[in-house]
């Protein structure tokens, strides 16, 4: 495996551990440094590449992005269609191939699809009407100045002629695209398609059970593979009981695979047979050799144990210094000093990886399900030894994913397999494999104390946080220069890191940044890290699902040793002027969140409510993904600390214009129904193994514990409008923690709530 | 062993182990990859279809349990996907991902199949065995509910029932 892309100082931070020490690049990219690159719009895009209209009108729009169930493939081409100026009942809708050339970057991740193709995905509208009226008027012989548009129509008015899209479809295709930069834009407020409600195009598929998904693949003579990793994530397969395997009925193959062949892909064992069920009972038969290397001795209790040490130690690093943290301390009117904690975490998306190939005349055809297409073509044809140009992904549809199928794993160790038997295969991961050989959401402890003056404002914050490097990767590579004091190490843009010594496990640092840095005068960041071995990257809301948690409770805690509400006492925060960012940048906006929060307060009825006895209200916000959210929980215990969520209030700001209203209350009421589910999940590692294997042992949030009601508000703000798969969800376990307090009294200061005697009702 | 039972009405005979769930049955077999894989242990209901009228998790029935049997899938569930929950589910926009759907909605008509007028506690106990790691938990109940006044509206407007004899 060699890396075909330079790693520069960010994307470097999201290296993922592999097999053999060495490390893959996670491609997850912040949503800031796509903007601020340009990403997305590079590539000059080609209308009639997105854009075909038959002779009747109808117009077949290309949706170019991975679909999770985050609803781009109805978003992306509602875009395209109200600039194309189209009623959507003309509108067809299908899933773009990969093909980077013809239609830019295709990925699902980061919230990114609306902010990076809000404006080149109308451009690319209104420039295919251009084309439709330039054809027009050469017809015609009329200026195309006088002639106008109403969905799916041309006229011109001054001879009174007009005509359907279709009627001018082939000859549109002969025109010279215009220059997008130039196109004018509708006025919003004409708008007919961007902001109505309008439901997923693949809904009449789903709920009639039609082919869809990519496990839902079958090719004529296909056969079907299981693979088994070693336990121990990025263990070897020595050997194996292979002659048994293969003796067994409708057993095909059986190979090892002896080592990674990059993109994150693992040695392990191949059974392939002619249903997934023969392969699946052949591997309770198999027996593997195992060279488990270096992390077998990995366990959550000795993390634990650790970062109570490393606590009190000298920190590895200091990410951030504003002021004197300790004289603010040791100065302050009230001090709280709280450990903080959460867990691994897996996706566990309902339908676990897969992928279908087959190889054949030296090239590769495959259906991958995958948010990250683009970033597997180079490994796969390293490692089958062929041009990128051999590989052909089609992109069928995921059954969840929440930032798993960022990792193209799967992806290659099918493509491994497929050239090695030769025939159609499909490699399924079974739920045991996919909650055991994950990308975790990384565990973290933070060490915090923080103070509050005489009139109950916040004026000192100090946190040790204990985190994870990547075990046995070699050392980050040493700055180019003396590293400046610690009140300057934080690089420009206001990431944490570090700048030398071990590589963070992925995204398990703290931003520099993250409130309520850069809003407290005293306020400190030290980070130490632990070797780990299991592989660890994003999870929907990276790093925010877990931070939230920390930062949002320990600040209700220090509102309520300063006996202020805990909303004013937020508001009174967000009111000081921030310390600016480094580097200039506007970043964090005080102000949209204020206005959220304001907003919540006011539709929950904070603090105008009589709650009767076991019953609570909690609050919290959280700024990710460039999206503001705050919200609040009502919640119910009783006697037996079981939990009813009663009611959730959410306050968002992404932007002036929510896009498709119907999908954006779904994607609200998924980030919180997934908060609410990650309150009472662990994963653990025991002899580096993961404990759980399916969700008996991971139990997520069922029906009944459900929320009866989600209340959603979104604040328009002048801005762009950004993504909305991520930003709801970080703030909802805080508000429920907290929530718990003001019910019970009971303080949680680490996850799962299974761990402190709660449990649903 | 060669099993014959009935699958959406049509009879099928296929030679395959006695143990081999209905699950890869249907999908391997059978081509009908509407039924989806979610756990193979009973506790997602992915895999939930109809059989001798009662939502079952087909991952967990031996294909011998299925002899002489009638097995209802999504795919059959009704003959153009018109079915009152189908269509409630597309109106309301049910699916975000959509994989878990196809169980929702077949424990959802096993449900209205035994009480069709179901309140939320109803909907709450026969739904909690059906996961959705989207959380369509809200728009699940909805669209039962949904489902429900569609057929009601309906069956008004051909018998005038009275309304008051729909509520619960």
């Amino acid at each position: 495996m060699s890396p075909t892309l330079t790693l520069d100082r960010r994307t470097f931070l999201r290296v993922t551990a592999l097999a053999g020490g060495g490390f893959m690049l996670a491609s997850y990219l912040d949503p800031l440094d796509v903007l601020a690159q340009g990403r997305g719009n590079a590539a000059p895009l080609e209308p009639n590449a997105f854009v075909s209209i038959d002779a009747n009108g109808i117009a077949t729009i290309i949706a170019k992005n991975p679909e999770i169930g985050q609803g781009v493939k109805v978003m992306l081409p509602m875009l395209i269609a109200e600039e194309l100026d189209i009623d959507w009942k003309d509108v067809r809708v299908e899933q773009g191939d990969l093909n980077p050339a013809r239609y830019g970057t295709q990925s699902a991740g980061g919230s990114l699809a609306t902010p990076t193709n809000w404006e080149p995905m109308r451009r690319i509208g209104g420039a295919a009407r251009h084309m439709l009226i330039a054809a027009a008027a050469q017809t015609w012989g009329v200026p195309a100045a006088g002639i106008t548009t109403t969905p799916g129509r041309l006229l011109h008015a001054a001879s009174g002629r007009s005509a359907g899209y279709g009627q001018f479809a082939s000859a549109a295709a002969r025109i010279t695209p215009p220059d997008m930069a130039t196109l004018t834009l509708k006025d919003p407020a004409t708008y007919r398609i961007i902001g109505t409600p309008i439901p997923g195009v693949d809904n009449h598929k789903i709920v009639t059970g039609q082919r869809l998904f990519g496990s839902d693949v079958k090719l004529p003579g296909m056969v079907y593979a299981v693979y088994q990793r070693c336990p121990v994530i990025g263990g070897k397969a020595l050997s194996a009981n292979l002659d048994v395997i293969k003796a067994l009925p409708h057993v095909r193959h059986a190979f090892i695979v002896p080592d990674s062949h990059g993109g994150g892909s693992m040695s392990g064992v191949a059974i392939v047979a002619d249903s997934w069920w023969y392969a699946e009972t052949a591997r309770k038969q198999l027996q593997v050799t195992w060279d488990n290397g270096p992390t077998a001795g990995d366990s959550s209790e000795a993390f634990a144990a650790r970062a109570v040490e490393l606590s009190k130690e000298a920190p590895h690093s200091t990410s951030r210094e504003d002021g004197d943290a300790e004289a603010a301390l040791a100065g302050a009117a009230k001090t709280v000093e709280a450990a903080y904690a959460y867990p691994f975490l897996a996706h566990a998306p309902m339908e676990p990886p897969n992928a279908t190939a087959v190889f054949r005349d030296g090239k590769l055809e495959m259906w991958a399900g995958t948010q990250q297409p683009g970033g597997v073509v180079n490994t796969i044809a390293t490692a089958l030894a062929v041009t990128p140009a051999d590989v052909t992904i089609h992109l069928p549809r995921m059954g969840g994913s929440f930032g798993r199928r960022l990792y193209n794993d799967y992806v290659v160790e099918t493509a491994v397999i497929a050239k090695t038997v030769g025939v159609p295969v499909q490699l399924r991961w079974s739920r045991e494999d996919e909650m055991r050989q994950e990308v975790f959401r990384p565990a973290g402890y933070h060490f915090l104390k923080g103070g509050v003056d005489a009139s109950g404002r916040l004026v000192a914050w100090r946190n040790h946080f204990v985190s994870f490097s990547i075990a046995g990767a070699p050392p980050a590579p040493p700055p180019a220069q003396q590293a400046p004091p610690p009140a300057q190490q934080a690089p420009a843009g206001g990431r944490g890191g570090q700048a030398q010594g071990p590589r963070p496990a992925g995204s398990s640092t703290l931003s520099a940044t993250e409130f309520p840095a850069r809003f407290v005068p005293n306020f400190a960041t030290h980070v130490s890290m632990m070797p780990l071995g299991v592989t660890t990257g994003a999870h929907r809301a990276p790093g925010a699902c877990a931070i939230s948690f920390v930062m949002q409770s320990f600040l209700d805690e220090l509102a309520h040793a300063a006996g202020r509400d805990p909303v004013q006492f937020r508001l009174d925060l967000l009111a000081n002027t921030p310390i600016p960012m480094q580097g200039g940048g506007g970043g964090f906006d005080a102000g949209r969140m204020t206005g959220v929060l304001k907003l919540v307060a006011e539709k929950s009825g904070w603090g105008k409510r009589t709650l009767p006895a076991g019953t609570g209200m909690g609050v919290a916000f959280h700024f990710s993904h460039m999206g503001y959210f705050a919200e609040v929980a009502e919640v119910n215990v009783d006697a037996s600390k079981r939990i009813r969520v009663n009611k959730v209030w959410v306050a968002g700001d992404i932007g002036r214009q929510i896009i498709n209203p119907l999908n954006a209350e779904s994607q609200v009421h998924s980030a919180v129904i997934d908060g609410l589910s990650q309150l009472m999940l662990e994963i653990t590692v025991d002899g580096g193994r993961i404990t759980q294997g399916n969700f008996d042992a991971y139990p997520v949030l069922r029906m009944r514990q459900a929320p009866p009601e989600i209340e959603t508000h979104f604040l328009t703000s002048d801005n762009n409008p950004t993504g909305l798969g991520e930003p709801p969800l970080p703030p909802i376990l805080p508000a429920v923690t907290n929530a718990l307090f003001t019910a019970t009294g009971v303080r949680v200061r680490s996850l799962p709530l299974s761990r402190h005697g709660f449990s649903w009702r | 062993m060669p099993v014959t039972f009935t699958v959406n009405g049509k009879s099928t005979t296929v030679d395959v182990p006695a143990d081999m769930p209905l699950l890869w049955v249907l999908r391997d077999v059978l081509d009908l990859s509407g039924t989806k894989y979610g756990c193979g242990t009973g506790q997602c209901g992915a895999c939930t279809v109809h059989l001798r009228g009662r939502a079952v998790r087909s991952c967990q029935t031996p294909v011998s349990n299925v002899a002489g049997a009638a097995v209802v899938t999504i795919e059959g569930l009704s003959a153009d996907g018109t079915h009152p929950l189908q269509k409630a589910w597309e109106t309301l926009d049910v699916p975000e991902c959509g994989y878990c759907q196809a169980g929702q909605i077949m424990a959802a008509a096993a449900l209205l199949a035994l009480r069709p007028n179901p309140t939320d506690a109803d909907i709450d106990t026969a739904m909690n065995a059906n996961l959705c790691r989207c959380g369509t938990y809200i728009r699940i109940r909805q669209g039962i509910h949904h489902a429900v006044r569609s057929v009601a509206a309906e069956t008004a407007g051909f018998t005038n029932v009275n309304p008051t004899q729909e509520a619960t």
